[in-house]
């Protein structure tokens, strides 16, 4: 009993690529009366754990991959209103630290949107390596988070009628990973 | 480097025409300026019309834009706004909005007008407008009230202070477009 104890609060070892075809980065923010939703693709990831446990996950996906339902607004998502793709052309996170503790993770790291780079913690769940139907061993991150937009100078708004941001500040990220191991 | 200037104002006797030129000359070195003239002559905006081959002054308006490193902006206020004939060329030069020649372009905005208030409040919603075209919006403002106190009868800007606004400004704006310009000047 004591190996799957460990195993349940160890990560797999070895080098987990993302499978790219499957991830998916969104957000979600109030605008107006309700939840926005939009996404980045497509999703680098890496998860790299060492024989002595220690991992290391990183992550970036380019701001013209920024998909909403509306041309327009994927544009206007991509100027210096918002992302600034010309300039900052990539979001990026990487880890300093990861806990795991059965079915639930917890990962510190630096988030770094517009340039500006902010600590977050990703709070969410794993499961464990499968093999899958293509001859390889994979499993799932399900990972999510929330950041004061502001911070990272993404700082668009237009009033209400009633003079009340349309836009909030606070937005939730999720992210749902396949990692593939080497 | 070149800066192209609009005025938003198309009378002949325009403040915002002078306080382009007074602009034109704070402009560090190696900075040129050109004045767009041509607002008049854009036709109301008509879907109808965008295709491929625009009209004429619209045409020169986004090569103009397009040929520009930067785009200084002086507009007057009508209604607490921004004038239509302005509003109406930012609209026709937005367009396509995935590629159109103002999407990451550098832009200040100042004005002036007769009132107190110095087109505050169309700085501001021109400012708005800009951003939603994609334009680099340099968060700049210089409000000139009371113009027609403020021009000598060289149509040189009177004061100091002002003078030194606008050189922040104009610096500010070549920043953004070529910050070792600026930063030889400064």
């Amino acid at each position: 009993m004591s190996a799957t104890t460990e195993t349940r609060n160890s990560l797999p070892v070895g080098t987990w690529n993302v499978d790219p075809v499957h991830s998916q980065v969104g957000f979600a923010v109030e605008y107006v009366v309700g939840t926005f939703r939009g996404s980045f693709s497509p999703v680098d990831a890496k998860l790299e754990v060492g024989e002595d446990g220690r991992a290391v996950l990183t992550g970036k996906a380019p701001v013209t991959g920024v998909k909403v339902q509306d041309e327009n607004l994927n544009t206007h998502l991509q100027s210096p209103d918002f992302f600034d793709a010309e300039r900052t052309p990539e979001i990026s996170f990487g880890s300093t630290d990861i806990r795991r503790d059965g079915d639930e993770i917890a990962i510190d790291g630096e988030l770094t949107i517009r340039g500006l780079t902010q600590p977050v913690e990703l709070r969410g769940t794993i499961t464990d390596p499968a093999d899958d139907p293509f001859g390889g061993v994979r499993f799932a991150l399900k990972l999510e988070t929330t950041v004061d937009r502001t911070k990272f100078g993404l700082n668009w708004n237009n009033p209400l009628p009633n003079g009340q941001p349309s836009l909030a500040n606070e937005v939730e990220l999720t992210a749902d990973l396949f990692l593939v191991k080497e | 480097m070149k800066v192209l200037g609009i005025s938003g104002s198309v009378r002949r006797e325009s403040y915002n025409r002078r306080l382009l030129a007074a602009a034109a000359e704070l402009l560090p070195p190696g900075v040129d300026f050109e004045l767009w003239d041509g607002l008049k002559a854009v036709p109301p905006y008509d879907e109808d019309d965008d295709g491929d081959i625009a009209p004429a002054p619209v045409a020169e308006l986004r090569a103009a834009i397009a040929g520009a490193d930067a785009v200084l902006i002086a507009t007057p206020e009508y209604n607490s706004s921004i004038p239509g004939a302005l509003k109406n060329a930012i609209d026709w030069a937005s367009r396509p909005i995935a590629t159109n020649v103002l999407r990451n372009k550098p832009v200040a905005v100042i004005g002036a007008s007769t009132g107190a208030f110095g087109a505050v409040w169309a700085q501001a919603e021109l400012r708005k407008v800009l951003a939603a075209t994609g334009a680099r919006v340099v968060d700049v403002e210089v409000v000139v009230g009371h113009a027609d106190e403020r021009f000598d009868a060289d149509g040189r800007l009177i004061g100091d202070e002002l003078r030194t606004e606008l050189v922040e400004a104009v610096g500010m704006l070549v920043a953004e477009a070529h910050p070792e310009l600026a930063a030889a000047a400064a």
